[in-house]
C-alpha cells in the first residue's frame, strides 16, 4: 500500500481553474456555475463536478467574468457554443413554455376539480 | 451449493406467487393465498441470506460477487454490498415485497376473509412480475466459470455507512406502498371503499411514508457529505424519483384521514393509492433502467429497462383501467364546508398534487422533448426552485392551519383566534432575523413561515390538560411532531440558503482562507493510507469566535476498482456546519481548498427525521384503532 503513495500525488493533479477573482466576482461566477451543466457528467453542474471538462468550463467562466462580462453574457456565450443542454435553466421559449406554465396549469386544473366537488355537494 | 439454494428458493417463491395471484379467483382462495404469502416471506429471506453469504464469504464463483466485491473490502461493505448493485438491489426489492405480503396476510383481517384473499391476490400479481424480472433478466445467483481469484470491487462512493442503509429504508417505503395499492385494487373489485377500509389502510400508508421520509433524508445527507459539493438536494432525476412517491403518499394519508372520518373523497383517495405505488415502480424503473442517466444510475442496461417498462405498463395500466371502470360505482360521501378540517385537507391535496405534477413534468420533460423533437434540454435546480416556491410557501402556510380546524364546518373567526400565537411568533421571527442581519426577502419569508408553522404545531395540543397527557391520542402527537419537523426543515433551508458563504483558494502549507466567522490555515498536506485506498490529507487548523478545531479533508484514491473520491471533513453544530473539501493540486505544491460556512443546515435533516418519527407514532394509533375494531 505504501508504495502507491507517490503515485497518488501524480494522479490527483488536475486542470487549472482559471484566474483568481475578487470575492464579489467569484460569488457571481459560482452562482452561474451552479446553473451550468457539466457536459460529460450525469446531471451535475460544473460547480459540483471533478471532471476535467468541468474545470475547463469553470476556467472559461472565470476568464470571461474577469474580462468584464456579466453572468448573462457568459451564459449566452456557452449556450451559443453548446446549445440549451448546457444550462439547467431552460429558456422560456417554444415548447418550454408548457414546462414553465406547469405550476399554474396544475393548480388551475386542481382548483376546477375542487370547485366541482363543492358544487356537487354544496346544496 | 448455497447460491443454488437461494436460486431455488426464488423459483419456489415465484410458483407460490402465481398460486397466490390465482387464488383470488376462487371463493375459498384464502386457504391458498395466506400460506402462500407467508411462505414467500420465508423463501425470499432464504434467497437474500444466500446472496449475503456469497458476498460475506467472497464467493467469486457467483458472477455478481465477482463483479461487485473484493476480498480487501471492509467487512461492513461486504454485508451491505449485497444491495449496492443492480441484481442485489432488485432481490432486496422482491424480498421486502415478500415480507410485506406476509405481514399483510397476518394483519389485514379486519375487512373480512374475502377482502384479504383478493388483496393478497393483487399482491401476488405484483410479486410474480418482479420474480420473473429477477429470474429471467437479472439473476443474482448466476455462476461464472472459471471463478476469478479476485473480485473487481465496489464503487468507493457507495462504501459509506449513509449509503449502506439508504436503499433498504427507501425500499421499505417504496414497497410498503404496494400493500396500499393492493388494498385499493381489492376495494375497487369488491366495492368496499368505506371508512373501515380507510382506517385499515392508513397504518400501511403511514409506515411506508415514514420509511420513505427517513430514506430520502438519509440519502440527502449522504449526498451532502460524501459527494463533496456542499449541496443537499440536486434535483437529480433519481432524487426526484424518490420524491414523487413521497409526495403522493403524503397526499394519500391526509386524504385517507378524510375518508376514515367522513367517508368523503373516496375516488380521489383510491386514485392516489394507485398512483403512489405506480410512482414507486416508476422510480425503480428510472433508477434501474438508466433511462434518465444520473449519478445514481450505475446499471445502464436497455434490455432490462424494457422488461421493467412492460411490467410497469401492465400494473399501472391495469390498475388505472380498473379504476376507470369501477370508480363510477363508488358512492359519494358526507358533504362538508370549504372551511373545515376536510376543506383544509382538500387544499393540502390540491397543492401537493400540483407539486407532484411539476416534479413529474420537470423530471421527464427532457425525455419527452428529445423523443418528440430530438432537441436536448436540461431541467435542473433553477427551474424546480422557481416553479415550486410559489406552491411550497402557501403549502407550509396552510399546513399550520389544517390541524387547528374542526371537522365538518368552522368559521373564519374561530380559526383566526387559534392562529393568533402563530402569527405573533411569525412576526417576531422576522424581527429577530432582521436584527441578525438577514436581508433576503425569500429567506425572511421562510423563517417567518417556519415560526408560524412551529407555533401552530404546538397549538395542536390546545385545550388538553397536562394531567391527562397519557390520554392524548398517538395521532395527535404524531401530527404535531411531523409538522414541527417540517417547520425545522424549513428553517434550515431558509437560513442555510441565505447565509451560506463559500470560499475557494489554491493554497500551499501556511496559506489561509476564511468563510463566514471562521479562518482556516493549512498546516500540512500529507499522504495517508486506509484499508483499500491511499489518500492526500490536508490538516486545516480553524479558528473562529467560539472555538479552535482541526479539520482534515482528504482526496482518496481507491484500488479495486481504481477510483477517486473527495472525503469532506465537516464540523457540524446546530448553529451551522463548517465544511472543508480538498480539491485537486496544481502540480507545484498548491492544493485547491474549499471552505464553506452553512448556518443551521443540520436542521434540514433533523426536521426530516422528526417528520419520519411523527409518521411512525401516528401509525401506532392506526394499529390500536384497528385492533379495537377486530
Amino acid at each position: 500500500m505504501r508504495a502507491l503513495l507517490p503515485l497518488a500525488f501524480l494522479v490527483l493533479t488536475a486542470a487549472a481553474e482559471g484566474p483568481a477573482l475578487p470575492p464579489a466576482q467569484e460569488a457571481a461566477a459560482r452562482t452561474l456555475m451552479h446553473e451550468l451543466r457539466c457536459l460529460v457528467c450525469q446531471h451535475q453542474s460544473i460547480a459540483d463536478s471533478d471532471a476535467d471538462m468541468a474545470a475547463d468550463m469553470r476556467a472559461v467562466v472565470r476568464e470571461r467574468i474577469a474580462a468584464g462580462e456579466n453572468p448573462e453574457q457568459v451564459k449566452s456565450y456557452l449556450v451559443s457554443r453548446y446549445g440549451d443542454y448546457v444550462t439547467f435553466d431552460p429558456p422560456k421559449t417554444g415548447a418550454n413554455l408548457v414546462l414553465w406554465a406547469a405550476p399554474l396549469l396544475f393548480l388551475a386544473i386542481g382548483a376546477v376539480a375542487v370547485w366541482r366537488l363543492y358544487r356537487r355537494k354544496g346544496a | 451449493m448455497i447460491p443454488e439454494i437461494g436460486h431455488a428458493a426464488l423459483w419456489l417463491a415465484a410458483g407460490l406467487a402465481l398460486a397466490q395471484a390465482l387464488a383470488g379467483f376462487r371463493a375459498d382462495g384464502g386457504r391458498i393465498a395466506v400460506p402462500a404469502a407467508l411462505l414467500q416471506g420465508v423463501l425470499c429471506a432464504v434467497a437474500f441470506a444466500a446472496l449475503t453469504w456469497a458476498f460475506v464469504k467472497s464467493d467469486f464463483s457467483v458472477a455478481l460477487v465477482a463483479g461487485n466485491s473484493h476480498t480487501a473490502k471492509p467487512e461492513l461493505y461486504k454485508w451491505t454490498g449485497v444491495w449496492a448493485n443492480h441484481e442485489g438491489s432488485m432481490l432486496l426489492w422482491a424480498a421486502v415485497l415478500a415480507v410485506f405480503g406476509a405481514l399483510a396476510a397476518i394483519r389485514a383481517k379486519g375487512l373480512g376473509e374475502r377482502f384479504r384473499t383478493v388483496m393478497l391476490s393483487a399482491q401476488g400479481f405484483i410479486a410474480l412480475g418482479f420474480y420473473a424480472y429477477l429470474l429471467i433478466a437479472s439473476n443474482p445467483f448466476a455462476r461464472i466459470v472459471p471463478a476469478p481469484i479476485e473480485g473487481s470491487g465496489m464503487n468507493p462512493l457507495l462504501q459509506d455507512p449513509g449509503l449502506a442503509f439508504h436503499p433498504p429504508l427507501l425500499y421499505i417505503g417504496y414497497v410498503g406502498l404496494s400493500v396500499t395499492f393492493s388494498f385499493a385494487v381489492a376495494a375497487l373489485l369488491l366495492n368496499r371503499v368505506t371508512p373501515e377500509w380507510a382506517r385499515a389502510v392508513k397504518p400501511w400508508v403511514l409506515g411506508a411514508w415514514s420509511f420513505l421520509t427517513a430514506g430520502i433524508t438519509l440519502g440527502s445527507f449522504w449526498a451532502y457529505y460524501e459527494l463533496g459539493w456542499g449541496g443537499w438536494w440536486f434535483w437529480d432525476p433519481v432524487e426526484n424519483a424518490s420524491l414523487m412517491p413521497w409526495l403522493a403518499a403524503t397526499a394519500l394519508f391526509h386524504s385517507v384521514g378524510v375518508l376514515a372520518a367522513r367517508g368523503a373523497l373516496k375516488n380521489w383517495t383510491l386514485l392516489l393509492a394507485v398512483v403512489a405505488f405506480s410512482l414507486s415502480m416508476v422510480g425503480t424503473f428510472i433508477v434501474r433502467s438508466g433511462l434518465l442517466t444520473s449519478v445514481h444510475a450505475f446499471a445502464v442496461d436497455p434490455e432490462r429497462g424494457i422488461f421493467l417498462l412492460v411490467l410497469l405498463a401492465i400494473y399501472v395500466g391495469g390498475a388505472l383501467t380498473l379504476y376507470a371502470l369501477r370508480a363510477g360505482t363508488v358512492t359519494a360521501g358526507t358533504p362538508f364546508r370549504p372551511v373545515s378540517r376536510e376543506g383544509g385537507l382538500v387544499v393540502n391535496n390540491l397543492i401537493l398534487s400540483a407539486v407532484l405534477g411539476v416534479v413529474f413534468l420537470g423530471t421527464l420533460y427532457p425525455l419527452f422533448l428529445e423523443a418528440a423533437t430530438g432537441e436536448q434540454v436540461s431541467v435542473g435546480p433553477p427551474y424546480f426552485q422557481t416553479a415550486l416556491l410559489p406552491l411550497l410557501l402557501p403549502l407550509v402556510a396552510v399546513m399550520a392551519a389544517g390541524p387547528l380546524m374542526r371537522w365538518r364546518a368552522m368559521d373564519w373567526a374561530g380559526l383566526g383566534r387559534r392562529l393568533v400565537p402563530a402569527l405573533v411568533l411569525g412576526i417576531a421571527a422576522i424581527g429577530i432575523a432582521l436584527a441578525l442581519g438577514m436581508r433576503s426577502p425569500l429567506a425572511l419569508a421562510g423563517v417567518a413561515l417556519s415560526a408560524w408553522l412551529a407555533a401552530a404545531s404546538v397549538m395542536i395540543f390546545r385545550g388538553r390538560k397536562l394531567k391527562r397527557v397519557r390520554r392524548i391520542p398517538a395521532s395527535v402527537w404524531g401530527t404535531a411532531l411531523a409538522h414541527l419537523g417540517i417547520a425545522v426543515t424549513t428553517l434550515g433551508i431558509a437560513v442555510s440558503g441565505a447565509g451560506t458563504i463559500e470560499t475557494l483558494a489554491n493554497l500551499a502549507p501556511g496559506g489561509r482562507l476564511s468563510a463566514g466567522p471562521y479562518t482556516a490555515q493549512v498546516d500540512d498536506i500529507m499522504p495517508a493510507a486506509g484499508p483499500n485506498y491511499t489518500a492526500i490529507r490536508a490538516m486545516l487548523s480553524v479558528t473562529g469566535p467560539d472555538a479552535t478545531i482541526v479539520l482534515a479533508p482528504e482526496r482518496r484514491t481507491f484500488v479495486n476498482p481504481g477510483n477517486e473520491t473527495t472525503e469532506t471533513d465537516i464540523w457540524p453544530r446546530l448553529t451551522g456546519n463548517l465544511y472543508a473539501v480538498l480539491g485537486p493540486g496544481d502540480g507545484s505544491g498548491r492544493w485547491q481548498v474549499r471552505l464553506v460556512w452553512q448556518p443551521m443546515i443540520a436542521l434540514i435533516w433533523i426536521g426530516g427525521m422528526m417528520a419520519a418519527f411523527g409518521g411512525l407514532i401516528s401509525m401506532m394509533q392506526g394499529r390500536r384503532r384497528r385492533e379495537d375494531m377486530e
